[in-house]
């Protein structure tokens, strides 16, 4: 009877109106569900918005979520897949002080092994970019937190599925009735 | 219509508009969608749309609730009654607030409703402006559709998409939030109803195979039974409903909200599923082999513990809303759609069968439950009066044709379980949310959608002074609906559920009640109160007669208990008769 917990990306086309993102994260919250990240974003549909969500819960509930989800009058579709469903990414941001660039050889080792980014240099700090996987970035910010950070933000995730999205389709079968 | 005429003309224009203020387009837009009647309450924000309303008055009438959750369920008594959309108007803040109670209910009981509210002017959202409250935000969890109106030109389209979206597929309400600057702007007015929102599919197709599946389920059954909710009388499929079970020889049973969908005298109408529903239709549901589920959404209160709930049928689940499908109960043949269709569809697949041995075990149980319960509860020997004895008698009056308006509790349980219905939409009650207060207001939104139909409040002495201030609605607007007060001196289903779970203690339960008669009397209602059974029979006789509303106070035994009853959280077959 127990169903395991698993890593879900919901996907949700929608409609870009105000207060919808408020509508959808109730969903979640009826059920006491946490979000572990959220982005929104336009998506490939001139004026249709895409919400990427990632939360921990069984599938059954991932079931009953996108039901709830699609009945949203300006929810066009919603889905949900698992990590080997999807292609994924998330992507960081490191503020560290300028000095250790140069007093701390290590750091760009760090830097040129882990395809990180410099986005920018100045006197006071320097600022790294990456994107990848969790555990990239972790191992990342494991390793410059030895020498200090400012500051540190990661990205909710963003994934693009292995199958077809059919959501055109759809729009243009809804325009054509 | 014609001054709109005469407007046009003289602009003498190739655009079919006239320029109008949005508070005028509020009005135009309510009278387009067939709008006769609403419920409200004025203020600050929303004063605007009254003066206009003012100016309407011939064409759209106005009723001025005491309290917006008045309104509210008013506009939801409406809606149930006549299938078509109910309205409610607020100002901002504690007005638009007042609301949500009566919104959440229609909510979850699938009521096509419009509430408007109205706002502070867009240059002071967010500012903690003077009655400003985020009603969108605040909504959201409980409409079907919410949005906020902040210039006049959109007005016609959101309020023609806000009724589109109430009234179709699974109704439900949406509230629409105008700020004071957008009803005083000005707009070219032009209305066309909306016919299609891109994002939003109303009604799923429906699977011919699923049907095919279904039937033949239901053609192999040794022992089908259907429970039937709300969804048949939403989706105006009564009559299919009864064409299948009379094919199929299927005992059916219906939810609280399903109630009259199917006259209660029919040979194949088995009674109410659920906590307080009929012995024989909940025993039953875990011997049947195959389960039809249509138009309901097995809510707690009809399944009891879903681990031991028709585990040994197949179930069926006819239904419009995707997501309600293994939401609690997991299906094994889903037919997705529009309940008449379906149902229309279904009728030639269908063998024709008559089940009667499977039938005479519902007769043996309801004979069963008749001798433990019925017949005590609807022919007492007692002193005191029962709540089901005023049920026997108000049908014997009004020979089933009543629309019968409960509230919440006890005296809901035994109208819902006693009452005859000859009519479908005949039982209003709050299924879902269970919303003390809703009878009074509901019974007057029924009353004036259907004005040629006895409309009967059935209330409890709690749920009475819940929304007892519309009886000054009820007096200024003239509503000539009945008003049975069941007084037992106590919140009576919450006292039942402390005598037998709770040791007896009857942690504020008791009501000291003020003389009900005196206040009907101050609203210049005809009253009567009833204490002894031989007074009963005159006095609802004298009650469904009466031109005007009636008041009518009934004082019943004060602890008796609403039996069957499956203790929460046990299954439908643990039922207890006592």
């Amino acid at each position: 009877m127990n169903e395991a917990i698993k890593t879900f990306t919901i996907s949700i086309y929608t409609e870009n109106n105000i207060g919808l993102l408020n509508r959808i994260s109730a969903i979640f919250q009826r059920r006491h569900i946490n979000i572990e990240s959220l982005t929104t974003s336009q998506s490939e549909i001139e004026g249709v918005n895409r919400f990427v969500i990632v939360v921990n819960i069984t599938e059954s509930q991932a079931k009953k979520i996108i039901g709830q989800i699609q009945k949203q009058v300006e929810a066009i579709r919603a889905y949900y897949h698992t990590d080997e469903e999807t292609i994924f990414t998330e992507s960081c941001m490191f503020k560290i002080k300028s000095d250790l660039l140069f007093e701390e050889p290590q750091i760009q080792n760090i830097i040129k092994d882990s395809d990180t980014r410099i986005v920018t240099v100045n006197k006071e700090f320097f600022v790294l970019e990456k994107s990848g996987r969790r555990h990239e970035i972790e191992n990342l910010r494991k390793a410059l937190s030895a020498f200090g950070i400012m500051q540190f933000v990661r990205s909710g995730r963003i994934a693009v599925t292995k199958e077809e999205m059919k959501i055109t389709e759809m729009l243009l079968a809804f325009n054509n009735q | 219509m014609k001054e709109t005429q005469t407007l046009e003309t003289k602009k003498n224009s190739e655009r079919s508009t006239e320029r109008i203020c949005g508070s005028e387009a509020v009005i135009k837009c309510l009278i387009a969608e067939g709008v006769d009647v609403l419920y409200g309450y004025p203020g600050g924000a929303i004063m605007p749309v009254y003066d206009e309303l003012f100016k309407y008055q011939d064409q759209i009438h106005h009723v001025l609730t005491r309290h917006e959750q008045g309104a509210a369920h008013a506009a939801q008594g409406y809606a149930r009654i006549s299938g078509r959309v109910g309205v409610a108007m607020a100002t901002s803040g504690p007005g638009a607030t007042n609301l949500i109670t009566g919104i959440a209910d229609a909510q979850i009981d699938s009521t096509p409703l419009v509430c408007i509210t109205g706002q502070v002017p867009s240059h002071l959202l967010g500012s903690d402006a003077f009655q400003e409250t985020d009603i969108v935000g605040i909504s959201t969890p409980v409409t079907k559709w919410n949005h906020q109106v902040t210039r006049a030109e959109d007005i016609p389209e959101v309020i023609a998409k806000a009724f589109y979206i109430a009234k179709s597929g699974r109704p439900g309400p949406v509230l629409i939030d105008i700020t004071k600057n957008a009803q005083f702007g000005e707009l070219d007015f032009k209305y066309e109803k909306c016919t299609g929102v891109r994002s939003y599919i109303p009604v799923p197709k429906t699977a011919p195979e699923s049907l095919q599946a279904a039937a033949d389920l239901i053609n192999r059954a040794k022992k089908p039974m259907i429970v039937w909710g709300q969804g048949i009388i939403l989706g105006e499929a009564e009559a299919e409903l009864k064409a299948v079970i009379e094919k199929a020889g299927i005992p059916a049973a219906w939810t609280i909200m399903g109630a009259s969908a199917i006259p209660t005298s029919h040979p194949l109408n088995v009674g109410m599923v659920g906590m307080h529903g009929n012995y024989a239709p909940n025993v039953l549901t875990n011997e049947c082999d195959v389960l039809i589920a249509i138009g309901m959404r097995f809510d707690d209160r009809v399944t009891g513990d879903l681990n031991t709930y028709a585990k040994q049928a197949k179930v069926i689940h006819f239904e419009i809303d995707p997501a309600e499908v293994d939401k609690n109960v997991k299906t094994d043949v889903a037919v997705l759609g529009d309940a008449k269709a379906s149902l229309q569809a279904l009728l030639p697949l269908l063998n024709e069968n008559s089940h009667t041995d499977w039938l005479q075990e519902f007769r043996k149980l309801y004979d069963i439950e008749f001798e433990k319960v019925i017949k005590h509860d609807i022919t007492p020997t007692k002193e005191g009066l029962t709540m089901g004895e005023v049920l026997r008698e108000i049908n014997k009056q009004s020979g089933g044709n009543a629309a019968i308006v409960s509230d919440v509790g006890q005296h809901q349980m035994i109208a819902c379980r006693y009452s005859e219905f000859n009519k479908t939409k005949s039982n209003i009650t709050s299924g879902g949310l269970g919303t003390m207060g809703f009878a009074l207001p509901a019974a007057m939104g029924a009353k004036m959608a259907e004005p040629e139909r006895d409309v009967v409040a059935i209330i409890g002495d709690g749920g009475f002074q819940m929304n007892i201030q519309e009886l000054g609605t009820i007096f200024q607007t003239q509503i000539p609906v009945k008003i049975v007060v069941l007084n037992n001196e106590f919140l009576g289903m919450v006292r039942q559920w402390q005598q037998l779970f709770f040791d007896k203690r009857y942690a504020s339960t008791e009501m000291t009640n003020p003389d009900f008669i005196t206040i009907a009397k101050g609203y210049h209602l005809e009253t009567k109160r009833v204490t002894k059974r031989e007074e009963l029979a005159g006095a609802v006789e004298e009650m469904m007669a009466s031109e005007g509303a009636y008041f009518l106070e009934v004082c019943v035994e004060k602890e008796d208990n609403v039996f069957p009853m499956i203790p929460s959280g046990a299954s439908v077959s643990d039922i207890r008769l006592s």
